[in-house]
């Protein structure tokens, strides 16, 4: 029998979490070591496991694990992982060890433990929900990852951190709830009996009617919304994001708020095609919204990670605009996308919280002049900010852009309109830029230090993948492309034909 | 088939590259990208010898480029064509779009002007910027330019350009901004990337179209195909092209960025901001020749674009004092002669790519001239304050003679070989109304261009010294003059050597396409004559007014022509009260609904489904257990919820 990867994955930082926690409490060293370590052995075993992965079948499920868990219910412990899943938990597991370093000086004594606990147990919870094929499991493990989240807000955040704490919840309880409802009724639409939650056996059913669909549909898609979390649920993540550690706010919206995206691409369409296809009006006009509105916020913001998460509403609609378009090369953009806001996020959050450890602000007024003095954190403030904004080179553009002619071939007022996004993003990135970074050095930076060699290590990794998956995005997309076009068969929509007839393509002749 | 396709509109076919100079030419790229790169990584380290290293990078990249030139010379014109594939880049379903180079006339006539003056301003800059603690950066960015300027030419597909074109942006970004720690050059630089950025919207919408019409975006899919598609297509995406083009070369709306653009470094006006970067738009337009041929709507927009700038440059080139402000609203002005020129067809064309090249030769000279005067000047840069400098500074004062004529198009300097073209080819294009206007537009430009040039020159150069009391003028080092002497000369003969026997017309005929050549309205003769007579006015009004009579040290207050085209015609004003202020409006109210209305809405529900204050409140004490206890309670509801069916 082969190693079950994804549950041996999956275990390894909760077996970390363990051991941080039976650590002596004072020994805040070795809980920071022990945390790194686990972190990077579950990203070794991640790789190892890439490496396994069969790019020719990226389309189906593999590494599956399928055992009996509440047979009574129809639950089922069923793992495995298509081309997006696996890049949704390499992302993952990728971020950790960064946000883990990242927080290196920032949590006290005595209550280090706990967070790093906290911080590997979402590490397992965040495999695990990428890597459920049991709607059931989906949706404990979603509901299960709030639980760390809001003891890494309430407990480690900023000053609002309680009211922040709270208000995720409350949202995330509200679309989780709807959910839980359409989960359930999912499941008797569904053949039922012990596996009956499984993904696959509830993926091409006949539902008694468009409205059950329609309706089970808009429980699931609620949820993901709320989490995505695209306008008008999105106000809970400003604050979440401000308040939170800055290497939370990167697992918090670099990744969890993927979850959303990533069950609207790997649930809502498969499940409920025709419903998906009979609300794609109404979803583009709300994501296109996201894109619009999470831009024009940004740019009104005066707080730092404030803006970020604002920034981020925008990109999420960008993401949810390419899943909804239905076109091939439109959805691996939003699968691409996923990944790429990933990284560009982590790396603006964590050189945010590098800022707020030296100033101790994240008011963007309470700076200026920083190029100067730290050339090197502004460098790679200008270099994550570009990643934002989708400059070509950068990951950022070639998903932004798939996203854009992926919509444009079937919505081009659409896919107009949300170019307007990229002046908007723009203008956030560089008038924060030239708020923070520019003018005359200012008296309060004359002592500061540039980059250490720590956070080196945490900035450095994101900007090399993200230059590195501009140039290059190809392995990637490779993995990405099978299971979309899965997905595209399952919602049966096709791309659209050139519409200039009898195009010759470039002859054979120029190619090697 | 392609070849056949191809070779109906005089066309060149495009072939697979071959020999180790056509295959290896990703290394033009690569070289200053690496320079920059190992600049940029290697800090302080790198301070030593980094700006030689940044000239090296450059001349190599001009060896590659000489090599390549040669190399191509030598095969059959309608051979010249090279596609080399380098590596499959955005693999996405239907979208596939490959990482490769389009070796040919045009792109390779670019290789020479981008790395031959970009080798120049490098070496001039290690003197100019002798004194800066961040030369070595200033050397990064000036590679990194190089680099991003070549992948723009150099790319064999709308996607790849779009990666150069920003990458220019970019560079142009930290280049305008490179003395950040002055907030208006903080503001110049952004206000450059965001006006760009508009453009760039257009030119992203045009690949789109592509995409959506051709199911390809490469140039060799594009263009041989652009004649199936249907006019209106071909109308949207060249209109969207020129959106593109107008932001890069700060063309008539989007030109704004322009003048504030030279809070730049000196060196950096001249390469980016005068001879390479910003002409890029028009390289963009004669590269999508057969897209435009289809579109004669979108054609004439290009015309009308070029006109408008043409005239506009030129006016408020008039009134500017600061030289360096008048050198770049000429520059907008000749811009918009080439956009002129690229609006009407495969002539156009080849006259439009002239004018750029000789353009980049003379404008880069001034504007190294000017950086020369500023040398040692003390950095100042208003004209009011110079005067009579020929006898302090004879090199920079003769090689500025020099680009001085030529933009005056006086024969036989470079200037006159590709103006007068441009005139001609208005005069001949179009029907009716069309070379009347465009033609008389060009005409009464060049007698402006004689007009705000002269009196730069004579303002700068002659007539009364009115230097500052402290002002000890003095010839820049040989580091500086080197670079001015090689353009002058370039100013001079370029234009000769270029345009007899119509050299560069044959040389770009495989890409341009060769155009049906109608005689202009009015005699050749006659149009030369008139222009010189226009220019010979132009230059006789300046030299009443600024070199024998004497000029004010302070301006004065002028008509309200005058102070309209002080304030650039009143771009900025227009721009804030139709964008900025309401874009600054709806930002701050949507801020307020959004902390007011949308939260305040959703958290009213929440409290209400939450079960009001006090449960908060306790929540917010840290009784945590109850939220493992709601979420088990969701597992248990689907517990129940599935046993109570089953039983």
């Amino acid at each position: 029998m082969s190693l079950p990867w994804l549950t041996t994955i999956g275990l390894l930082p909760l077996l970390g979490a363990v051991a941080v926690w039976l650590l002596p409490k004072t020994d805040v060293r070795a809980v920071r070591w022990v945390a790194l370590g686990a972190s990077l052995v579950t990203l070794a075993m991640t790789v190892a496991m890439v490496t396994q992965f069969d790019v020719a079948r990226a389309g189906e499920y593999q590494f599956a694990e399928t055992h009996s868990w509440i047979p009574q219910l129809g639950a089922s412990y069923a793992l495995g992982v298509d081309g997006i899943a696996l890049v949704m938990v390499a992302l993952s597991t990728i971020l950790v060890p960064v946000c883990i370093l990242a927080a290196w000086r920032e949590v006290v004594e005595g209550r280090a433990a706990t967070f790093y606990g906290l911080i590997l147990v979402l590490e397992t919870f965040m495999i695990g929900v990428f890597a459920a094929r049991d709607v059931f499991l989906f949706y404990v493990l979603f509901e299960a990852m709030l639980i760390p989240v809001y003891f890494l807000i309430g407990r480690y955040g900023g000053a609002q951190r309680r009211y922040a704490a709270v208000k995720f919840l409350l949202y995330s309880l509200l679309g989780g709830l709807v959910m839980l409802v359409a989960v359930i009724a999912l499941y008797f639409e569904g053949p039922g009996g012990a596996s009956g939650f499984l993904t696959q056996n509830l993926t091409g059913l006949r539902f008694g009617s468009d409205v059950t669909e329609r309706l089970l549909f808009l429980g699931f898609f609620f949820a993901f919304a709320v989490k995505a979390p695209m306008w008008p649920v999105h106000t809970w993540l400003p604050d979440a994001a401000a308040e939170a550690p800055s290497g939370v706010a990167v697992l918090l919206v670099g990744v969890l708020d993927k979850v959303g995206t990533f069950g609207m691409i790997t649930l809502c369409l498969p499940l409920f095609p025709g419903a998906s296809k009979w609300a794609t009006p109404v979803v583009l006009a709300l994501a296109l919204v996201s894109v619009l509105y999470g831009a024009l916020l940004a740019i009104g913001q005066s707080d730092l990670k404030r803006l970020i998460a604002y920034t981020s509403v925008s990109h999420f609609g960008f993401i949810v605009i390419g899943i909804f378009a239905m076109t091939s090369y439109g959805q691996s953009g939003s699968a691409l996308y996923m990944v790429n806001h990933g990284f560009s996020t982590a790396a603006l959050f964590l050189v945010a919280g590098m800022l707020a450890a030296r100033r101790g602000s994240t008011r963007i007024d309470d700076y200026g002049g920083l190029q100067r003095s730290t050339p090197l954190l502004a460098g790679s403030f200008l270099l994550a900010g570009l990643s934002s904004l989708a400059l070509p080179g950068m990951s950022s553009f070639v998903s932004e852009f798939l996203v854009l002619v992926g919509t444009f071939t079937k919505y081009p007022a659409v896919a107009v309109l949300a170019t307007v996004g990229m002046v908007l993003a723009a203008l956030y990135i560089l008038v924060t830029y030239q708020k923070m970074f520019t003018g005359p050095v200012k008296e309060y930076a004359s002592g500061w230090k540039d980059l250490s060699v720590r956070e080196v290590w945490v900035v450095a990794p994101l900007i090399a993948v993200i230059i590195a998956l501009g140039v290059y995005p190809k392995p990637v997309l490779d993995v990405l492309n099978p299971a979309v076009e899965r997905t595209m068969q399952q919602v049966s929509s096709t791309d659209p034909a050139p519409t200039v007839a009898g195009v010759t393509p470039a002859g054979e002749g120029t190619k090697p | 088939m392609n070849f056949s396709l191809a070779a109906d509109a005089g066309r060149a076919g495009f072939e697979a590259a071959g020999g180790i100079v056509q295959t290896g030419a990703w290394a033009l790229v690569a070289i200053p990208l690496l320079g920059s790169a190992i600049l940029l990584l290697g800090g302080r380290r790198t301070d030593r010898w980094g700006h030689w290293l940044g000239v090296l990078a450059s001349w190599a990249s001009f060896a590659w480029g000489a090599l390549l030139f040669v190399d191509l010379l030598g095969l059959e014109p309608e051979k010249r064509a090279r596609t080399l594939h380098l590596f499959s880049w955005v693999p996405a379903g239907d979208f596939q779009v490959d990482a490769g180079l389009l070796l040919d006339p045009l792109s390779v006539a670019f290789v020479l002007l981008v790395t031959f003056v970009g080798s120049l301003i490098h070496v001039y800059s290690v003197a100019y910027m002798e004194h800066d603690p961040d030369r070595r950066r200033f050397f990064a960015y000036l590679n990194f330019f190089v680099a991003s300027m070549l992948l723009l030419v150099l790319a064999d597909s709308y996607l790849l350009l779009f990666v150069g074109w920003e990458g220019v942006g970019l560079a142009s970004y930290l280049l305008i901004g490179f003395w950040n720690h002055n907030p208006a050059f903080a503001t110049a630089a952004k206000k450059a990337f965001i006006v760009n950025r508009v453009g760039d919207l257009g030119l992203s919408v045009s690949i789109m179209a592509m995409f959506a019409a051709f199911g390809a975006v490469d140039f060799a899919t594009v263009l041989p195909n652009a004649g199936k598609a249907g006019e209106g297509v071909l109308t949207f995406i060249g209109l969207a092209l020129l959106v593109g083009a107008c932001g890069k070369s700060a063309q008539f709306p989007l030109q704004s960025w322009l003048g504030d653009a030279m809070a730049g470094p000196t060196p950096v006006s001249a390469l980016i901001h005068a001879a390479t970067m910003v002409t890029a738009g028009v390289y963009l337009v004669v590269r999508s020749g057969p897209i435009f041929e289809g579109a004669p709507n979108a054609q004439l927009a290009v015309v009308i674009v070029g006109g408008i700038t043409l005239m506009f440059g030129a006016v408020v080139g008039c009134a500017k004092d600061d030289i360096k402000k008048a050198l770049a609203a000429s520059t907008m002005s000749q811009i918009g002669y080439m956009m002129l020129a690229a609006g009407l067809g495969p002539v156009g064309y080849v006259f439009a790519i002239f004018h750029l090249m000789t353009h980049g030769f003379f404008k880069a000279g001034m504007f190294l001239g000017a950086g020369s005067v500023m040398h040692g000047m003390d950095d100042s840069v208003d004209m009011r304050r110079f005067g009579s400098l020929s006898g302090a500074m004879k090199i920079t004062w003769l090689t500025f003679a020099a680009g001085w004529l030529a933009i005056l198009g006086v024969p036989p300097f470079s200037g006159f070989w590709s103006k007068d073209g441009i005139i001609e080819t208005a005069f001949a294009t179009g029907e009716g109304w069309r070379p009347w206007v465009f033609g008389g537009t060009a005409l009464v430009g060049a007698g402006l261009t004689a007009f705000y040039m002269s009196r730069l020159f004579f303002m700068t150069f002659h007539g009364h010294k009115r230097w500052p009391a402290e002002a000890e003028p003095h010839e820049s080092p040989a580091l500086m003059t080197w670079p001015m002497i090689i353009l002058a000369v370039g100013s001079v003969g370029l234009g000769a050597v270029l345009g007899l026997g119509g050299r560069f017309q044959h040389w770009l005929e495989p890409v341009t396409g060769t155009g049906e050549e109608h005689a202009p309205v009015v005699p050749a003769t006659v149009l030369i004559v008139a222009t010189l007579v226009l220019v010979a006015c132009g230059v006789a009004l300046a030299w009443r007014q600024y070199w024998s009579a004497p000029v004010p040290e302070t301006a004065p207050t002028g008509s309200l022509v005058t102070r309209a085209a002080r304030r650039d015609l009143y771009q900025d004003d227009v721009n804030e009260a139709v964008f900025m202020l309401p874009g600054q409006y709806l930002t701050r109210s949507l801020v307020f609904v959004d902390n007011k209305g949308v939260d305040g809405a959703v958290r009213g529900l929440a409290a209400v489904v939450g079960g009001l204050g006090g449960r908060m409140r306790r929540w917010q004490t840290g009784l945590v257990r109850s939220y493992a206890a709601s979420i088990l309670a969701g597992v248990v509801v689907v517990v129940l919820g599935v046993l109570a069916v089953r039983i």
